[in-house]
C-alpha cells in the first residue's frame, strides 16, 4: 500500500496545477484590461477637465476684456470735462450696471496725483487719495490696467479696471470697480464632482477668488511660480522645486496639468494663464473624486476577481481531493484483487502439486494393497498353518490393506480438492467443501491439541459459487480459528444450517477473542494483528469481498477471552431452493 | 478375498474365463494377474496398448481389464481398437483416481464398466463375472 504522504502530495500537486492553469490567464487578462482601461479612462477624464477649465478661462478672459472695453469706450467717447462730473458718471454707471448685471460697483476719475476727482457709486470715495495705492502706481504706467483683487480703502475684496488718458501735460485715469461677487461667481461656476474647484491666483500667490475648497498650498505655489509664455520663454515653465511630489505633469504653451501628491492624497491639477499670464486659473480635484467611477468599477472588478479566484481554489481543492480519494480507493481495490488472484493462484498451484503427488502415490499404494492381498491369498492355502505367527501375519497384512485404503482416501481428498480450483460458478454443497478443508487442516489442528466438532445439516441446499473461492473463504476462517487458539488447544465447532433464504455456516473457536477496537477494522484491507511478515491483512477482507459478491454476509461475534464465532450467510441457489 | 469366492466360482466355471490385463505398471499387473489366476481366471498381461493389440490379434479373450493412463497409446485409443477387433468382448476400465471423466467417456465408447484403483479385488471379480454372464 502506498503511503498517505504519496496521496497528499498528489492532491497538493493537482490542486496547484489546477489553480495555476486557471488563475494565471485570469490574472493576465484582468491586469491587461485593467491597465488599458485605467490609462484611457484617466486620459479621457483629464481631457474633459481641461476642456471645461479652458472654456471657463475663455469666459473669464472675455469677462475681463469686456469690462475693460466698456471703460475704454467711455473714456474714448467723452472728454475729460464731461467725465469729471459726478452726475454724468452716475448716469453712465447706471447704464453700465443695467447692461452688466451689477458687475460695475462704481466709476471714478483719478488725476495724476492719485486723487479721485469725480466719483459715482454707493461709497463715499470722492477725494479719496490713491497715491499710495499699489494699483495706482501700476495703472499710471500703462494705458489699460486690470488690478489684482485687494481690499483697498473700502475693506471689501474688489478689483479695478482703469484706462489712462492724457489732457495736456497731465494724465488722468478713468477707473471702475468690478464687483468681486460677480467675478467670483464666474470662477465658482467651475465645480465638478465633490472636490473639483477652481481659483485664480496672482503671481504673488494671492488668491483672487474665493474657492469652494481651499487649494493645496503646493498648487498655489506652483501657480505663482509658473512663468507663462508671454512673460518668459516660449512655453509655460512650471516650477515645482518645492512641491511635495509630482506624479505626472505635462505642459504646453498655455496649459500645465498633472497629478501631485499633497496633503496625503493625489490631486489632479490644471493651470491656465489669465490676464496675459499675470494670473493663473488653477483647477484642482482629488484624484479619487475625479476617477470615482473608475475606482468603483475597479472595486467591483477586483471583488469579482478575488471571488473567482477563491471559487477556483475551492473547486480545485475539492476536485483534487475527490479524485485522489477515488485513486486511493482504486489502488486499494487493485491491491486486494491482486492479492486475491495470487491467493487463488497459490491454491491452484497447491492443488496441482497435490494432484501430481496423489497421482504418483496412488499406483504404489495400489500395488502395496494388491501385494498384501496376494499374501493373504497365499496364507489361505494353508502352507503356514503350523506357524506360530500365523495370526500376526494375518493381522499385519490386514493392517497394510487398511492403511493402504487410508492412503487412498487421503489422495482422493487431495485430488478432489485440487480439481475444484477454478473460478467458474457452479452448484456447490458447502458441507463437502468444509469436510475437505477439515481433512486438510486436521493434522495441523491435532498438533495444536484442537478438537474439531462438526454439526453439518445433511439436507443443506446447494449454493452457486466458485469452488475455489469457497475453499478460500473456509480455509481462511478455519485457519484463523485454529491460529486464534494457538498451541494451547481448544474446541473448533463448525455448524451448517439454513436460515431463511441463506445457508448459514458458523465457525466458532475458543480462542483469545477479538477486542472491540480490532472488531471495527477487521474487514479492512491490510489490517492485521499478526506480526510483520506473518499476515497480509487481506484474508478476512478477501473472504468478506467474496461473500458480499455472492449477495451474502459475513458477521462476527466475539468475547475477549472466550472465543469468536464467524457467521457466513450465503444465499441458497435459486434452482435448488 | 474370502475363500467363499473361490469355492463359489469353481462349480459354475467349467471353462475358465480368459482375461487380458492391460496396464503399464508392471508391479501392479503382475500381482493382480497372480491373484486373478488364483481365483481361477486365465490371465494374460500386456504392459502397453500396442502389446495388448498384438496379443489380441493372435488369440481371443473373454474379457479385457484396461488401464486408461498409459504411456504410448492411450487407454481410450486401445479401447476403440478393441471394440473394432472384438466388438463382443467386454472391457472393464480400471484406472487411477482423477480419470473418472475419461472413464465415463470410455463407457460411451463401449466399455462395460469402470473401477477406480486401488480397488477391492472382490469387487473386480464381481464385475468380471457380471460382464461374462451378460456376454454369455
Amino acid at each position: 500500500m502506498k503511503e498517505k504522504h504519496y496521496y497528499s502530495a498528489l492532491a497538493r500537486n493537482m490542486t496547484l496545477i489546477i489553480i495555476l492553469v486557471s488563475v494565471t490567464p485570469l490574472i493576465l487578462i484582468a491586469g491587461m484590461i485593467g491597465y488599458y482601461f485605467e490609462t484611457s479612462y484617466q486620459e479621457k477624464v483629464m481631457e474633459h477637465l481641461k476642456e471645461v477649465v479652458e472654456k471657463h478661462q475663455q469666459h473669464i478672459n472675455s469677462f475681463l476684456d469686456e469690462k475693460l472695453s466698456c471703460i475704454k469706450v467711455l473714456a474714448d467717447s467723452y472728454p475729460f470735462d464731461e467725465l469729471n462730473d459726478d452726475a454724468f458718471l452716475a448716469n453712465k454707471l447706471v447704464i453700465l450696471q443695467n447692461a452688466y448685471m451689477d458687475a460695475f460697483v462704481d466709476l471714478g476719475v483719478v488725476n495724476s496725483a492719485g486723487v479721485q476727482i469725480a466719483y459715482a457709486g454707493s461709497l463715499k470715495l470722492l477725494r479719496a487719495d490713491y497715491s499710495k495705492a499699489e494699483w495706482f502706481h501700476e495703472a499710471i504706467k500703462r494705458d489699460y490696467y486690470l488690478s489684482d483683487v485687494f481690499l483697498g480703502l473700502r475693506s471689501t475684496p474688489h478689483c479695478i479696471v482703469s484706462v489712462k488718458k492724457r489732457r495736456g501735460d497731465s494724465e488722468w485715469l478713468l477707473r471702475a470697480t468690478i464687483d468681486f461677487v460677480a467675478f467670483n461667481s464666474l470662477v465658482e461656476g467651475i465645480h465638478i464632482g465633490e472636490t473639483g474647484s477652481a481659483v485664480i491666483i496672482n503671481s504673488a500667490g494671492e488668491l483672487q477668488t474665493r474657492p469652494r475648497n481651499e487649494p493645496a498650498p503646493s498648487i498655489i505655489e506652483m501657480s505663482s511660480r509658473t512663468l507663462w509664455g508671454r512673460r518668459g520663454g516660449k512655453n509655460a515653465e512650471p516650477v515645482a522645486s518645492s512641491v511635495e511630489e509630482i506624479k505626472r505633469m505635462s505642459s504646453g504653451s498655455n496649459i500645465v496639468s498633472g497629478i501631485i501628491k499633497a496633503q496625503n492624497k493625489n490631486i489632479i491639477f490644471i493651470l491656465m494663464p489669465l490676464k496675459s499670464g499675470e494670473w493663473t486659473l488653477a483647477y484642482q480635484q482629488d484624484q479619487d473624486d475625479a476617477f470615482s467611477k473608475m475606482n468603483h468599477a475597479r472595486t467591483i472588478v477586483v471583488s469579482i476577481f478575488v471571488f473567482g479566484c477563491l471559487t477556483i481554489m475551492l473547486a480545485a481543492l475539492f476536485v483534487s481531493r475527490k479524485l485522489v480519494s477515488q485513486i486511493e480507493k482504486a489502488d486499494v481495490e487493485k491491491e486486494i484483487m491482486n492479492e486475491q488472484v495470487i491467493e487463488a493462484g497459490k491454491l491452484a498451484l497447491i492443488g496441482e502439486l497435490a494432484a501430481g503427488i496423489a497421482h504418483e502415490i496412488n499406483n504404489p499404494v495400489a500395488i502395496m494393497v494388491e501385494e498384501a492381498g496376494w499374501l493373504e491369498d497365499l496364507l489361505e492355502e494353508g502352507d503356514f498353518e503350523e506357524s506360530q505367527n500365523l495370526e500376526e501375519f494375518k493381522r499385519s497384512l490386514k493392517q497394510i490393506s487398511v492403511q493402504g485404503v487410508r492412503c487412498k482416501e487421503i489422495t482422493h481428498k487431495l485430488l478432489s480438492f485440487a480439481r475444484k480450483t477454478d473460478p467458474v460458478h457452479r452448484d456447490i454443497q458447502v458441507n463437502e467443501i468444509i469436510e475437505e478443508i477439515l481433512s486438510i487442516c486436521e493434522q495441523h489442528s491435532r498438533f495444536n491439541n484442537i478438537r474439531i466438532q462438526t454439526d453439518l445439516d445433511e439436507h443443506l441446499p446447494q449454493i452457486s459459487a466458485s469452488p475455489t473461492e469457497m475453499q478460500q473463504v473456509f480455509m481462511n476462517l478455519i485457519n484463523n480459528a485454529i491460529d486464534a487458539m494457538g498451541s494451547g488447544g481448544g474446541l473448533l465447532e463448525i455448524r451448517s444450517g439454513v436460515d431463511g433464504h441463506n445457508v448459514v455456516v458458523d465457525i466458532s473457536d475458543t480462542g483469545h477473542g477479538i477486542p472491540k477496537g480490532v472488531m471495527t477494522r477487521m474487514f479492512d484491507p491490510f489490517f492485521t494483528t499478526k506480526p510483520v511478515g506473518k499476515g497480509t491483512g487481506l484474508g478476512l477482507s478477501i473472504c468478506y469481498g467474496i461473500i458480499r459478491k455472492l449477495g451474502g454476509n459475513l458477521t462476527v461475534d466475539s468475547t475477549v477471552g472466550l472465543g469468536t464465532t464467524f457467521h457466513v450467510h450465503i444465499p441458497i441457489h435459486a434452482e435448488t431452493a | 478375498m474370502s475363500s467363499g469366492d473361490l469355492i463359489n466360482s469353481e462349480p459354475q466355471q467349467e471353462k475358465r474365463v480368459k482375461i487380458l490385463l492391460v496396464d503399464d505398471e508392471e508391479g501392479y499387473v503382475t500381482v493382480l494377474a497372480k491373484r486373478l489366476t488364483k481365483r481361477n481366471f486365465l490371465v494374460k498381461t500386456a504392459l502397453s496398448g500396442t502389446e495388448a493389440i498384438r496379443i489380441l490379434r493372435n488369440e481371443p479373450f473373454d474379457l479385457a481389464v484396461l488401464d486408461l493412463k498409459m504411456e504410448g497409446m492411450d487407454g481410450i485409443e486401445v479401447l476403440k481398437v478393441f471394440k473394432v477387433m472384438e466388438p463382443k468382448m467386454p472391457v472393464i476400465i480400471l484406472t487411477g483416481h482423477g480419470s473418472e471423466t475419461a472413464a465415463r467417456e470410455g463407457i460411451e465408447y463401449g466399455a462395460y464398466d469402470y473401477l477406480v484403483k486401488p480397488c477391492d479385488l472382490s469387487e473386480l471379480v464381481e464385475r468380471i463375472r457380471e460382464a461374462c454372464a451378460k456376454g454369455l
